[in-house]
């Protein structure tokens, strides 16, 4: 117990140091001013790389692509991991609303920059001003969604479109101010990598660093919090201030990818790489992790692509990358998968036909010989069997087929017969079968002329234990009587004496 | 500011058109919590517009709305789909379907770009300063093609909502009654989808398909704050609508001129006009506003204070009447109420300026001390106080210890008739738990 208490306690004071190194590196980094030299997105023309540009980027021959690509790999995964608590949280579109109201903070810090006399494209500056009204718009979510009866939903749209409105205005005069000095604003709106330089990247990388070692340090407190809020606070964490940590990691990690991904897709990053992880498994660490590699992934994708087609939005290649790993998981995820979700129903339903088949060959044998024991040689025509049950031709002969293979039963010249094997499990299924319609029609007092269809649904999922409980309820004695009579048998006028 | 009407009027019209019939809409998708699906229809609708815009060529209405009505639906499907396939909330899976629609769209549209004349900032922030430069003939007049498109989407969109009120209604506030009466609310909720795709793309040239969810969402807003009944908020949303397309052009063209700039864009303005007349009605709504419940509280807090100083003062002149005190301490100074009743020196100054002028207090020499009314009203205080105490012992079993702080609450809500029913109830009882007596309702009845 102690062991493990300070092996917790030294991997904590790891993160912390690695943290405040993190920090010395973003304030020298934040001096740094950045010049980015951009197209506007209406320039027309998507060329195809040419060779020695894709040479360039698969090999990372620019120190400005490797720091680019190393920045928006750490900025997805950052934002991955971030996600993956948000979204458990049921706050997964707050970021939306968040990136959309940052809007007007970037015209407003452009503007206010330059009547300065300042730089008014460096990132800082700008980054600062959308931080300022993207947490303003958050607040204004929480008091409409606190003071009004309007709902979140509700709340969230009117933020993310009055602001990203009010931005709008703001920019038709920026774009007055000197002819072309806003271009570079534009790539905030739909995200331009191409545009970034490497103190840019640095930056995204340190934010990004910085959000990944946060997550990590409070991933058990985080948990608690978005599994059990009243349990967390019975426990005596600060729900608020937790609440409030998580809610600053997605701002700075919203900010900073901005400039990567666009205003507009930038909650992608929080949400498609955690719900795309949560197709591979049910655990919290394992979902965050593989939300985390996702993340990294789809942003080394999206932005290697924009780096060779520098015209194409940055942030529609990073998001269409994780839409393609979404897409992946959705069908091939090893927990929820589609994939797997149809494999197991279709094992499930060829399961419970195959005793179906048993049992229904039990009971037409029983039906022939209803005193006498067993006989190895006795058989039963497919076509009897087809008529006992509604089902088509094509499945009776595919559910034999898997029990001939399973050696339950023996096929000649359309007959069917029980093999040992196959003897003894139809009759614990019939037995089974029986037990529960007896219990329905003593304990449940279900007509007898509906307890097959009920029995039916659930003798699939009979544990032994159920069995066992249900023998002593009603008083059977499994060794004498291996398989009770049937109840509509027992229950006919004639077998009441 | 010169108002052109030949200009400004198309583009005014434009403007109301085109936020009245999202707004229309936007009722239900407030109502229904389905404001973020709205959202994400219009920033879904990309890929679709940017196909139809391959395949035509051209900048034709027909191809478009086709395509909208089905990345519309598809949209509300996939949403659906993954919130199930991937057990994940509405939002999140509404987040993964647009983004990715969008993205897809952004590509297509840089793609097209040299093709057909179109690119993304025109499809996000619309321009609708434009309006009145494509013209089509109409009955021998010349009107804006986008007049004419976003007019008849507007009737659509009226004869929807009037056509199919009640079963709007009730699939909105009350599906499974909907459906137990026959009302398929899948169908209603997936014609509401495609309506909205198609508000979308008639509107998205004018303000953009993200501006057209400020028209869709806020002025339902705005009127569910205003209203409780459903004709009414239809009504006053699209007023604001309305509202809002004029001032937010009106503002577009003269705010910038004070800052020594030409005009802005207008749907920008329109969004923020809107935002504006939401924020107005949040903070002073007749009942719901933030302004009104606060100035309600404060009369309450009034209130209260008053009762408890009023009540305080009895029980002063309860205890002389005991002699477990000396005569002169009947009366109170401001520091003594301070400390009694933990109240800020202002809020006591106006409690106690109120109870003097309604003649319960009088004060002698910086001592306070209650009137004949005062001690009529003290009484009552008094009396429900403990008639509460012992109903919650008697009646309601709860210990003596933990009786005083609810019977403080319940005092000031307490009137004659219900003191009467309590005293009823406990058999008239002449002590409270505590073993102090209750005082009668009457002075001399006993």
């Amino acid at each position: 117990m102690s062991g493990k208490s300070s092996k917790v306690s030294s991997w904590r004071t790891v993160a912390a140091r690695l943290l405040l190194v993190l920090l010395l590196i973003g304030c020298s980094e934040s001096v740094a001013l950045a010049a980015p030299a951009s197209r506007s997105i209406a320039d027309r023309s998507v060329s195809w790389p040419t060779a020695s540009q894709w040479r360039r980027v698969l090999f990372l021959e620019d120190y400005n692509t490797r720091v680019v690509l190393l920045g928006v790999a750490v900025l997805g995964a950052a934002a991955g991991l971030v996600g993956s608590f948000t979204l458990l949280r049921k706050r997964a579109l707050l970021g939306d609303a968040l990136a959309h109201a940052s809007t007007p903070g970037i015209a407003l810090a452009f503007m206010f920059a330059t009547a300065l006399g300042l730089d008014g494209k460096s990132l800082p500056v700008l980054l600062l001003g959308a931080t300022i009204t993207g947490v303003l718009g958050i607040g204004v979510v929480l008091v409409v969604r606190s003071q009004t009866r309007l709902k979140e939903d509700a709340a969230l749209g009117i933020v993310l479109s009055v602001f990203f409105g009010a931005g709008v205005a703001l920019l038709g005069i920026v774009q007055q101010m000197e002819s072309g000095s806003a271009a570079g604003l534009e790539g905030f709106i739909y995200g331009k990598t191409a545009s970034m330089n490497a103190s840019d990247a640095r930056l995204i990388l340190v934010a990004s660093g910085i959000a990944v070692v946060g997550c990590l340090l409070l991933f058990k407190e985080f948990k608690l919090l978005c599994f059990d809020e009243n349990f967390a606070g019975s426990r005596g964490m600060p729900v608020l201030v937790l609440d409030l940590c998580l809610m600053a990691l997605v701002v700075l990690v919203t900010i900073v990818g901005l400039q990567a991904v666009g205003l507009i897709l930038v909650v992608a990053l929080f949400v498609t790489p955690t719900a795309a992880a949560r197709f591979w498994t049910e655990k919290l660490w394992r979902v965050a992790g593989l939300s985390a590699l996702m993340g990294g992934v789809g942003g080394v994708f999206g932005a290697a692509a924009s780096a060779l087609m520098p015209r194409l939005p940055s942030g529609a290649m990073i998001v269409l990358a994780s839409t393609a790993l979404f897409a992946f998981s959705m069908f091939f995820g090893t927990a929820r998968g589609v994939l797997i979700r149809w494999l197991r129903r279709f094992r499930v339903n060829r399961r419970v036909r195959r005793r179906h088949l048993l049992r229904g060959l039990y009971e037409l044998l029983e039906l022939d010989e209803p005193d006498s024991v067993f006989r190895r040689d006795a058989r039963v025509p497919v076509e009897t069997v087809l008529a006992t049950r509604s089902w088509s031709r094509n499945q009776l002969s595919r559910t034999i087929a898997s029990a001939q293979h399973e050696e339950l039963i023996t096929l000649r010249e359309d007959s069917i017969g029980l093999t040992q094997s196959g003897y003894v499990q139809a009759a614990r299924l019939t037995r089974e079968h029986r037990l529960w319609e007896l219990y329905l029609i003593t304990h449940a007092e279900v007509a007898p002329s509906r307890v097959d269809r009920d029995a039916d649904a659930i003798e699939h999922v009979l544990e032994p234990e159920l069995v066992d409980e249900l023998e002593r309820l009603l008083e059977q004695q499994p060794v004498h009587i291996a398989v009770p009579a049937s109840p509509h048998d027992s229950l006919s006028p004639g077998a009441l004496q | 500011m010169i108002w052109n009407w030949q200009l400004d009027g198309w583009i005014v019209a434009a403007g109301i058109l085109c936020a009245v019939a999202s707004a229309l809409l936007g009722n239900f998708l407030v109502l229904r919590r389905l404001s973020m699906l709205g959202d994400a229809i219009s920033h879904a609708i990309l890929p679709g517009l940017a196909v139809a815009f391959l395949i035509s060529n051209s900048r034709s209405s027909l191809p478009m709305f086709v395509g909208a009505v089905i990345v519309g639906v598809l949209t509300a499907l996939f949403t659906e789909w993954i919130r199930g396939v991937g057990k994940v909330d509405e939002g999140a899976s509404m987040g993964v379907v647009f983004t990715s629609l969008f993205a897809l769209g952004l590509i297509m549209i840089v793609q097209a770009a040299d093709r057909v004349d179109l690119d993304a900032g025109c499809v996000l922030y619309g321009a609708i300063e434009l309006t009145p430069l494509d013209t089509i003939k109409l009955l021998g007049f010349d009107i804006p093609r986008a007049v004419v498109v976003l007019g008849s989407v507007t009737v659509l969109n009226l004869m929807f909502v009037v056509l199919f009120f009640k079963e709007l209604k009730l699939t909105s506030f009350d599906p499974s009654l909907a459906t137990s009466m026959g009302v398929s609310s899948t169908w209603m909720h997936y014609a509401l989808m495609v309506l909205v795709a198609v508000t979308a793309v008639a509107s998205f040239e004018s303000v953009g398909n993200i501006l057209v969810v400020a028209m869709f969402i806020v002025p339902p807003a705005t009127a569910y704050l205003l209203t409780d009944r459903l004709g009414i908020m239809i009504l006053i949303s699209t007023g604001v609508a309305a509202l809002s397309a004029v001032s937010g052009h009106v503002a577009a063209v003269v705010v910038p001129t004070w800052f020594g700039y030409q005009s802005t864009t207008t749907a920008g303005m329109m969004a923020v006009m809107v935002g504006a007349l939401f924020g107005v009605a949040m903070l002073f709504a007749p009942r719901q506003g933030v302004v009104i419940k606060w100035l309600r509280n404060r009369a309450l807090s009034l209130r209260i204070l008053c009762d408890d100083i009023v009540a305080t003062l009895y029980r002063r002149s309860e205890h002389v009447a005991a002699d477990q005190v000396r005569m002169d301490d009947v009366s109170m100074n401001v520091e003594e109420l301070t400390e009694t009743l933990y109240a800020s020196s202002r809020q006591l100054r106006s409690a106690l300026a109120r109870l003097r002028r309604r003649g319960e207090l009088e004060q002698v020499d910086g001592q306070y001390e209650l009137t004949d009314r005062g001690i009529e009203h003290g009484r009552e205080l008094v009396r429900s106080h403990r008639l509460w105490e012992q109903y919650l012992v008697s009646e309601a079993s709860l210990h003596p210890t933990k009786i005083h702080d609810k019977a403080e609450k319940l005092e000031h809500f307490t009137d004659r008739s219900l003191r009467d029913q309590l005293s009823d109830a406990t058999d008239s009882p002449v002590l409270d738990p505590h073993g102090q007596s209750i005082p009668p309702e009457r002075r001399g009845d006993v």
